[in-house]
């Protein structure tokens, strides 16, 4: 490519040459980036690969066992009521996750960026609950969703049945109901109540995004689309909406990262709850793991979680760099 | 021009200063470790997971009464805060796996002591024993649970007692009621507790152990103290009608306890008896504590104890004892301190602190609460038996299966399905 390019006005033409000398100026980038490199070949791709390693042997006491057993431990894992839980989990918790995430953030996005007095205090406050650790947020979410305090002393003073009132995440019932594997399918309601306190830490995050994607519009477009005559409720679905698929994207993958890796709120706020209601492929790993010592189906288990958020993140990651090539 | 060639070089200069430091401190480390192996007498590191309020305290009171006794030794206490030991467990399997031991720590006598005993990395202490006369300064059934084939691999500093059944004295005075001492009684109070819309059991299982405890206690109640033995060493049956008459038990119990106990923890569940909320609560003894030091509760006046029904003469020992690793690199100065940890003068230093008592049968009962003295009575003549919920009775393993089981069980009560998963469990974690 270089030896195509002219040489720029003003410079003395460069010697173009099969092969460079090593230089200063050539090695020193990759100086630079050797430690780094390094570091990270060993201690991420290293250690992915030694745990993968680790979820085919029968390491599943406290000294290590290195015998080879194949998948057994993956195919034991899908057996398992706490796995088959867990993977119900997962999928609500991340559907409902990031789909209200993306509604409450559009909407407060579009709220704030109507020009509105104290804008900046509103974009702050909405934001605000990020800038919190999970650990707090399950906290605090904890009390508030708690049978015995929070909303439900809200409810009783409205005058609410105290016999009746919601148990929250302590509840165990599963809608519908339906007989899968050795677990009940459905949405869990306890469930439910985590997915508030997560929404509530994280739609902020959402609106963020969607208010620099807003801003990134240019007027013109909305100018056009008021001359043409369109409402302003058109003009926002079939104008401003489409420009904003980039950034859901990117809020998307973003938010299922979070919602797939989740374990501080589910430690913090509920454990895994009765019946695994309310738990997640991490705490099963964290336990399995680190309390049980079944170090090769916590590997398993880890691995697993490593492919499910691959789905996600692979497909967004090819897209992106066909862009960047073109 | 020039600058930016100042800045490159100043950069690869740094990058190089940072390399061979890197490279420096690791050889310097090396040299260090086998400098202060050389003179091994001159430090030891304590390793532990007491950094909670009382038991900080009596670890500290401990660290003085071995400083007086060993001026010349160094002491590095190396304690782990977080998660009730989950933390410092995994802090100490991975060093124990990369053999970088500390010099002795903590861990519970039975399966969790025998687990690294198993595992071929302690080292009998039975030498250590025999010249501080300790054989008969320790109940037989304790040594038992810290040895195997003869060998003594671990010596116990603190005992805590699973099988107490903690009550609200006002509310059983108030309601003429006497703590029950069989099931039959408590079924009998707990229903008039519950016409009088009291909770009878307060239950807080936000972390499953708690009612894997309550269980183990309706279990020893039920079965007595031989078959509860029997059970987790894979000599009997998890078929054992006794069994499944103790699952029935509880789960008829788990009818008597407030409906939020899957958001509680055991601490909230105690406040609902110091609070008259509700009447009764089966905790270990380190609930004495909470009752006395953190809600300022007098004992025998705001809150009473029973044994647990059916363990009258029976004591769920939960102990901390101290070990000593195969390539412990201070290995005079860990001996030291187990000298000290098993004495009476370094027993009767720490327990009284941590609210717990002493391992030993010698201890001046006059330092502790009136809870520890009938407690130290007790723990004289009754049978003595290891808890399944603190890793004593079976290895971590199979008890994770069992607060899988459980978490399932306190739900849907499926008798059969807790026993298959029992079962399924010992099969996958061998009991010995």
């Amino acid at each position: 490519m270089s030896q195509n390019t002219p040489p720029a006005a003003g410079l003395p033409p460069v010697p173009t040459k099969r092969k460079r000398p090593w230089t200063w100026e050539r090695a020193f980038p990759f100086l630079t980036v050797l430690p780094s490199f390094v570091a990270i070949v060993v201690f991420v791709y290293g250690f992915i690969a030694w745990t993968g390693w680790i979820s085919l042997t029968k390491w599943n006491t406290l000294t290590p066992n290195m015998a080879f057993v194949g998948l057994k431990n993956y195919a034991r894992l899908f057996t398992e009521f706490r796995f088959q839980a867990d993977l119900r989990n997962l999928l609500f918790f991340t559907l409902l996750f990031i789909l209200l995430c993306l509604v409450i953030g559009l909407l407060l996005a579009v709220m704030v960026d109507r020009k509105i007095r104290a804008e900046g205090f509103f974009r702050n406050i909405f934001i605000f609950p990020m800038a919190l650790s999970f650990i707090v947020t399950g906290v605090v979410w904890q009390w508030l969703l708690s049978p015995r305090s929070g909303f439900n002393l809200i409810l009783k003073a409205l005058g609410w049945n105290p016999n009746h009132l919601p148990g929250w995440y302590t509840s165990t019932n599963i809608i519908p109901s339906i007989h899968w594997g050795q677990i009940q399918f459905g949405i869990p309601v306890a469930l439910v109540a985590v997915v508030i306190a997560a929404v509530w830490q994280m739609s902020g995050f959402a609106m963020a995004l969607y208010l620099a994607g807003l801003r990134a519009i240019p007027d013109e477009i909305h100018e056009a689309a008021r001359v043409d005559g369109a409402s302003e409720w058109k003009s926002f679905w079939k104008v401003t909406f489409p420009q904003l698929r980039p950034i859901t994207a990117t809020t998307i993958i973003i938010l299922a990262h979070i919602s797939m890796k989740i374990f501080d709120l589910i430690y913090a706020m509920t454990g895994p709850g009765a019946e695994f209601v309310t738990d997640m492929p991490s705490v099963n790993m964290f336990n399995t793991t680190f309390q049980g010592q079944h170090y090769a189906e916590g590997a398993a288990i880890a691995i697993f979680m490593l492919l499910a958020l691959a789905v996600f993140i692979v497909p967004y990651m090819v897209t992106s760099l066909r862009k960047e090539g073109d | 021009m020039k600058l930016s060639k100042a800045l490159k070089w100043g950069s690869a200069v740094a990058v190089a200063v940072a390399l061979t430091t890197a490279c420096g401190t690791s050889s310097s480390n090396g040299g260090n470790t086998s400098n202060s192996s050389g003179s091994s007498a001159k430090k030891v590191e304590i390793f532990s997971w007491w950094t909670g309020a009382g038991e900080a305290d009596g670890l500290q009171a401990l660290i003085k009464l071995f400083q007086n006794q060993n001026p010349d030794i160094q002491v590095q206490n190396s304690a782990v805060a977080g998660g009730a030991g989950t933390n410092a467990k995994q802090v100490l399997a991975t060093r124990m796996n990369a053999n970088n031991p500390p010099d002795t720590f903590q861990v519970h006598a039975g399966a969790e002591l025998m687990s690294w005993v198993d595992a071929g990395k302690m080292q009998p202490l039975n030498d250590l024993y025999q010249q501080e006369g300790w054989n008969d300064k320790f109940p037989k059934q304790l040594i038992d649970m810290v040895s195997k084939d003869g060998q003594i691999y671990g010596v116990p500093v603190d005992i805590h007692r699973g099988n107490v059944l903690w009550y609200n004295k006002k509310i059983f005075d108030q309601y003429h009621l006497t703590p029950p001492k069989t099931f039959d009684d408590f079924f009998k109070d707990a229903d008039v507790l519950k016409a009088h819309g009291v909770t009878p059991l307060a239950l807080g299982d936000k972390d499953t152990w708690e009612a894997t405890m309550l269980w183990e206690d309706v279990l020893l109640g039920t079965i007595g103290a031989d078959k509860y033995d029997q059970l987790w060493q894979g000599k009997l049956s998890f078929d054992d009608p006794g069994v499944k008459q103790s699952l029935e038990t509880f789960k008829k119990m788990l009818q008597y306890v407030n409906s939020d106990h899957a958001s509680l923890v055991w601490q909230d569940a105690s406040q609902l008896v110091a609070n008259g909320k509700a009447a009764m609560n089966v905790m270990g003894d380190w609930a004495k504590g909470y009752f006395t030091t953190d809600l300022h509760l007098k004992p025998n006046v705001d809150f009473g104890w029973v044994t647990t029904p059916g363990t009258d003469s029976d004591f769920m020992v939960i102990s901390d004892t101290f070990g000593l690793p195969k390539g412990a690199p201070h290995q005079d100065g860990a001996i030291a301190f187990l000298k000290v940890l098993g004495s009476q003068a370094g027993q009767d230093a720490f327990n009284p602190l941590k609210g717990s008592i002493p391992a030993r049968l010698d201890a001046d009962t006059s330092k502790y609460d009136v809870y520890s003295q009938s407690a130290i009575a007790d723990f004289k003549k009754d049978s003595l038996t290891p808890s399944l919920a603190h890793g004593s009775a079976a290895n971590p393993g199979f008890l994770d299966a069992v607060n899988q089981a459980m978490q399932v069980f306190v739900s849907n009560g499926d008798i059969n399905s807790f026993i298959t998963q029992l079962k399924s469990a010992a099969d996958q974690n061998p009991l010995s």
